[in-house]
């Protein structure tokens, strides 16, 4: 995780208030002033958010448009740093993606959602880590063609409501979001304020992403706190249940050395891209397409209870074939759990291995993600 | 009497038998604990040696010796029940019990007026 240089100021979202009088713990992360639990703690905000409904402040989150002539043009352009079908993207669905860097490896993971209205035409809305956005931006404005710019969106909050009641309450102040389907996006209203709502989230619950002019965001967040089925959610517990859903923590399980074969994320490389390339480090992601990559992410489950935090070194006939990068405790799974990265050989299901936590063996073995079900909400 | 550390560990003392645990303090800065690795029964422990681990949804943190000792016993319901450490840090919480090797090393620890005035400093 990066640390706050002291020299830089930190940063606020304008939920910043929000959360000191709600009586978070307070924490730097990437340069903002970020909430990493409630007073009831991780477990029981990680509880909540599976059993009912939990609203999370990522405004500390990169927004930016991509504004380009029409989609074709737009959508061909982030194809060059990307490799996800972008121009095949329908009006008022999302995406997910990856920067690549030149040699294949991942500076960041992203959104892409392409708006429904026939005005906004040519324009892709993308969200991307709060620790990358400088760089992410700077990254793609530097290799946009003529025609084609980024405007960052630093005036909108994000805010994420989370679980298997985020539905029936987010209709209630916005009554067209509720037959949305998994990935799609919408312009609509709050309570009559404007908004943009995504149905997709970081829980593997069902849930949105609501993003709105920073001025209203506390509006928003109060009439949706005022709710007795919602509860604020801090990054502890959106670390635990994203583990859960077997979803990446970028800088922890991807990161610029990793590509997306090794990730397992080759599914959000539709075939079009994976066949005829296109996008940065290509060679080397077509040639572990094609002969496998030498290692893979994979799901790693231990025996007993002890947790393994990342870092851990995974062991398989007495030598090192991997390491941990994500590991803790779920608590909807009621044990801990880890993902990380073995050679290809061990990657198979219940694949036995060891983990050295502590100088001590641990017993585990790979296992399928996600570790939880997750609860996406796809018509039918 | 009870004795306290800079890192939040107690030792309640009785005689030259210490129980060992971690304050209230330091379980509110943990959260929820969900793992205890004890030490071993007879286990010589220099004081500031590692004596145990405990382990929240968050992270791992050591726990010291607050002085050296032998483990006479541990807390065996820590395992089936590490939320204990949250609800009771001071008693039911506890996680050794040390057999002291020289109890004047007590001395160089806080007592609770000092401790309490060492959290106020450091909040």
């Amino acid at each position: 995780m990066a640390q706050p240089d002291p020299a830089v100021p930190v940063l606020h979202t304008p939920l910043n208030g929000e959360h000191v009088a709600a009586g978070a713990r307070m924490v730097p992360f990437a340069g903002y002033d970020m909430p990493v639990q409630y007073p009831t703690g991780i477990l029981t905000e990680h509880n909540w958010t599976r059993a009912s409904a939990g609203l999370f402040d990522v405004s500390h989150m990169g927004q930016a448009f991509l504004i380009g002539p029409d989609h074709a043009t737009t959508a061909a352009a982030l194809e060059t740093l990307c490799p996800a079908d972008l121009v095949a993207l329908q009006p008022g669905r999302q995406r997910y993606t990856q920067l690549l860097g030149d040699e294949g490896g991942i500076l960041d993971d992203l959104m892409a959602t392409r708006p429904a209205e026939p005005e906004e035409d040519g324009v892709l809305f993308l969200v991307v880590n709060a620790a990358c956005k400088e760089q992410d931006f700077a990254h793609i404005a530097a290799r946009l063609p003529a025609g084609v710019r980024l405007i960052r969106a630093e005036h909108r909050a994000l805010v994420a409501l989370q679980g298997p009641k985020a539905a029936e309450v987010l209709a209630e102040h916005c009554p067209d979001t509720l037959d949305m389907p998994f990935m799609s996006g919408r312009t609509t209203t709050f309570d009559g304020l404007a908004c943009h709502v995504s149905r997709s989230g970081y829980t593997g619950e069902d849930g949105y992403e609501i993003s709105i002019h920073s001025r209203h965001a506390v509006r928003l967040w109060q009439r949706l706190t005022a709710d007795e089925r919602v509860k604020p959610i801090g990054l502890g517990a959106r670390d635990s249940l994203r583990l859960e859903a077997g979803l990446c923590l970028y800088g922890h399980d991807i990161d610029t050395a990793t590509s997306p074969v090794e990730a397992g994320l080759v599914w959000s490389m539709q075939k079009r891209r994976r066949v005829d390339g296109g996008f940065p480090g290509a060679a080397r992601i077509q040639r572990e397409l094609a002969d496998g990559p030498s290692r893979i992410r994979v799901g790693i489950l231990p025996d007993g209870r002890q947790p393994a935090r990342e870092g851990t070194v995974i062991e398989a006939d007495g030598r090192p074939i991997g390491v941990v990068t994500s590991g803790g405790f779920g608590p909807t799974l009621g044990g801990p759990l880890a993902m990380g990265y073995v050679e290809a050989a061990f990657a198979a299901l219940d694949t036995p291995v060891t983990l050295i936590v502590r100088d001590k063996p641990l017993a585990a073995r790979i296992a399928a993600m996600p570790f939880v079900p997750n609860r996406y909400f796809r018509k039918a | 009497m009870i004795r306290f550390s800079k890192d939040h560990e107690y030792i309640r003392v009785d005689g030259d038998i210490g129980t060992v645990g971690i304050t209230d303090y330091a379980q509110s800065q943990l959260g929820d604990v969900v793992f205890v690795d004890l030490p071993p029964v007879g286990k010589t422990l220099e004081a500031g040696a590692e004596a145990a681990v405990v382990e929240s949804v968050k992270a791992a943190s050591e726990v010291y010796a607050p002085v050296a000792g032998a483990v006479v016993a541990v807390n065996e319901a820590l395992t089936s029940n590490p939320g204990a450490i949250n609800e009771s840090a001071m008693d039911e919480g506890w996680f050794l019990k040390l057999k002291i090797a020289d109890t004047a090393a007590l001395d160089g620890l806080m007592n609770q007026d000092e401790y309490d005035a060492y959290l106020k400093s450091i909040s």
